[in-house]
């Protein structure tokens, strides 16, 4: 089998008397093909050791010595163990390039650890995409080897580019996804909303990325979220920047070879958020929209939220959720008609296999409380969610609004209200969310406005807005903060004693059946 | 039917706690009432007994231009956290009123905060300002800074001090009220 081109002979040799281990001589060779590093390590390091050791030449050709018994020989010989990159043991040395990772942690008994992890994580998944981190150092490391190798193949007259040589994350996947595949049973993508993630370090050799913060300074800025500055982008900069010779300097070869080999500090799984969306009604004057708390008090028991998510979670298994609306309403406002749209992001959702006969079930459930109602509850994207919220200060919204008037009224006081076409009104911030939000004058337009009497001091007011515009403020004037209002249309204080909202005026989520 | 006859709380009374402070700077009957919101913001108002409110007086010109390079017109806040704004300490004066009995009133913040707005309704039309004293003839809206928000109104009366000192200043001579 002819495992890498004869050209890069030289490369092999020098990594292979260095300390490197087999796979990483593949890669520096550029093997770009999966199946050599897939070989069983032995094997593949018998292969590289026939085809490279320097006092085999004889048995080079047509010797049909068992491989084991060659090693023998090579040791008994005086060809010292480094050639094989054995330790006095016979178990292969730390590779001085990836620092264990294509020998130690591409084996079995690693990809059992994986899978044991991802089954008592217990999530729902049709395939998954493996995601590994590895210690910056290694790029450090590898641009060494590169660089040595480059050396060597200019002896030849030839280039190696740097993105000729394999990626150790490439290499590593190659090994590693089949493996992982065969214990899930289910195909590693490149693209998966599973994830399986590893986090490899290797303390021993974290202080090689040092020296590159005196030569680039600024390329390793420390910044507040970061624990290190030597992250691997910052070190991928630094080492386009470095000149060849400050590098070699600073940084000789070969790299020294490490007594341990990486630690794996972190096993994750994670799943893609699942959206539900729906709309809901709202039936209660005594129910906030979401938790009511202030310095850590409750104010109010339960919420909308909190009504439709405590449903949501046991069935998804999420780890935390995000509720979002087509704008809200006050504590003491009921939200009648079609509903509010609302959209839930579910965190982390172990169980994801909901029908749509589970969603049903479950926005019957939701439906158990006479304080809020569901319909039109579904799974979607998150893109769609996106739409919800753009369409919120275009659309117009409907309200219903009892109103006090402190002169006596009559019917015919009220054709004033009823003949009012968009109205404009400005509004300035009003005093109740000024301390949340920027002091502004805004100009909103009540398209319509109908009037039902009751009696001397009080009417219905029915309201068709532009979204964002302040209901209770347009009417009482707020410190005739909003102007006109109501008060100020029919010369009297006026105030507002029930809000009800009729609909929101957004087409979305859409309409289910039933 | 009689006028104005509610059987619920007004929007003041809903959503606002009145503080007063009574004989402001030593000045006689010099009152204010001050709307604390639940959310900690305060609106400047003038209290009923307040001279410039009595009846016979004329408002003639109201005056934000408290020196001769600070004006309250000029406050102009931006963003969530109101930058830029005016800061006032307690007895700092928001604005003068004059009457046309030639009698002029300094009006101070009575709320250490930042200077949020004036009411520039009450400059076009004074009037407002006696016929609306606690919500549109209001004079300014303080925000106490967050960590102030419980102890910008300790030296305040509250509605039932200030009640009880009307009581005390109506059964009283004169004479006995502080000296200016």
């Amino acid at each position: 089998m002819l495992l890498i081109e004869e050209k890069y002979r030289p490369v092999a040799e020098i990594l292979f008397s260095s300390g490197t281990c087999s796979r990483c001589i593949l890669r520096l060779c550029c093997v770009d093909f999966p199946a050599p590093y897939r070989l069983p390590y032995k094997d593949l390091t018998e292969e590289l050791h026939k085809l490279l050791a320097p006092c085999d030449e004889g048995a080079a050709d047509g010797d049909s010595a068992p491989p084991i018994k060659k090693a023998k020989l090579d040791e008994s010989d005086g060809c010292n163990a480094e050639a094989l990159n054995t330790d006095a043991s016979g178990a292969p040395k730390i590779c001085n390039l990836c620092l264990g990772i294509l020998q130690h942690l591409a084996d079995a008994d690693f990809v059992k650890k994986i899978f044991h992890k991802v089954q008592s994580a217990g999530y729902e998944f049709k395939d998954f995409v493996f995601s590994v981190s590895l210690p910056a150092q290694l790029l450090v490391r590898e641009h060494c080897a590169w660089l040595q190798a480059q050396q060597e193949m200019r002896k030849q007259g030839r280039v190696l580019e740097k993105g000729d040589i394999i990626q150790l994350k490439e290499a590593y996947k190659w090994i590693i996804h089949p493996m992982i595949s065969d214990e899930l049973g289910v195909q590693a993508v490149s693209k998966s909303a599973f994830e399986v993630g590893v986090v490899f370090c290797h303390q021993e050799t974290d202080e090689d990325c040092h020296f590159l913060a005196t030569v680039c300074k600024d390329c390793f800025k420390p910044a507040k979220n970061k624990q290190s500055v030597f992250t691997r982008m910052a070190v991928v900069k630094a080492l386009e920047k470095i000149k060849d010779d400050d590098f070699c300097r600073q940084f000789q070869w070969p790299p020294s070879s490490p007594k341990t080999a990486c630690e794996v500090v972190d096993m994750q799984c994670n799943h893609a958020s699942v959206f539900v969306a729906g709309r809901y009604n709202k039936y209660s004057r005594n129910l906030p929209q979401t938790p009511w708390v202030i310095d850590g008090e409750r104010k109010m028991e339960s919420s909308v939220e909190e009504l439709i998510t405590e449903q949501l979670m046991p069935v998804f298994k999420a780890d935390s959720f995000n509720f979002s609306s087509s704008g809200r309403e006050d504590v003491d406002v009921r939200t009648l008609g079609r509903g509010r749209p609302f959209a839930i992001e579910l965190v982390n959702p172990h169980k994801v296999q909901v029908t749509k006969q589970n969603i049903k079930d479950l926005q019957e459930k939701i439906n158990g409380t006479d304080k809020i109602k569901v319909r039109d509850l579904q799974i979607v994207t998150r893109e769609a969610v996106a739409h919800m919220k753009e369409g919120e200060e275009e659309k117009t919204k409907c309200y219903s609004a009892l109103i006090w008037a402190e002169k006596n009224i009559k019917k015919e006081d009220l054709e004033l209200l009823d003949n009012v076409k968009e109205l404009k009104l400005v509004q300035k911030t009003p005093l109740r969310v000024l301390h949340r939000r920027p002091l502004a004058s805004r100009v909103r337009l009540i398209h319509t406005m109908n009037t039902e009497y009751l009696d001397e001091h009080h009417f219905r007011l029915y309201l068709k807005t532009q979204a964002g515009t302040y209901i209770k403020e347009f009417v009482h004037g707020d410190f005739g903060r909003t102007v006109p209002n109501i008060g100020s249309i029919m010369k009297t204080t006026a105030d507002i004693l029930e809000l009800d909202v009729e609909s929101v005026d957004v087409d979305w989520p859409p309409a289910l059946d039933d | 039917m009689a006028e104005g006859c509610r059987e619920f709380p007004s929007v003041v009374d809903r959503y606002f706690t009145r503080w007063y402070k009574a004989d402001v700077k030593g000045k006689l009957h010099e009152d204010y009432c001050i709307l604390q919101h639940s959310n900690r913001i305060c609106v400047i108002t003038l209290a009923e007994c307040h001279p410039v409110l009595q009846s016979g007086k004329t408002i003639s010109s109201i005056n934000y231009q408290i020196s001769a390079n600070c004006s309250r017109l000029q406050n102009k806040v931006s963003g969530k956290s109101k930058r830029g704004a005016q800061f006032l300490t307690e007895l700092a004066p928001l604005c003068r009123i004059t009457c046309s009995d030639g009698d002029e009133y300094t009006i101070y913040s009575c709320i250490r905060g930042r200077l949020l707005e004036v009411n520039e309704n009450i400059l076009h039309n004074p009037e407002l300002l006696k016929e609306k004293p606690s919500s549109e003839g209001y004079i300014a809206v303080v925000l106490p800074k967050f960590e102030e928000s419980k102890t910008v109104t300790e030296g305040l009366l509250s509605q039932k001090q200030y009640e009880e000192l009307l009581l005390k200043r109506t059964s009283l001579p004169v004479q006995d009220a502080p000296e200016v």
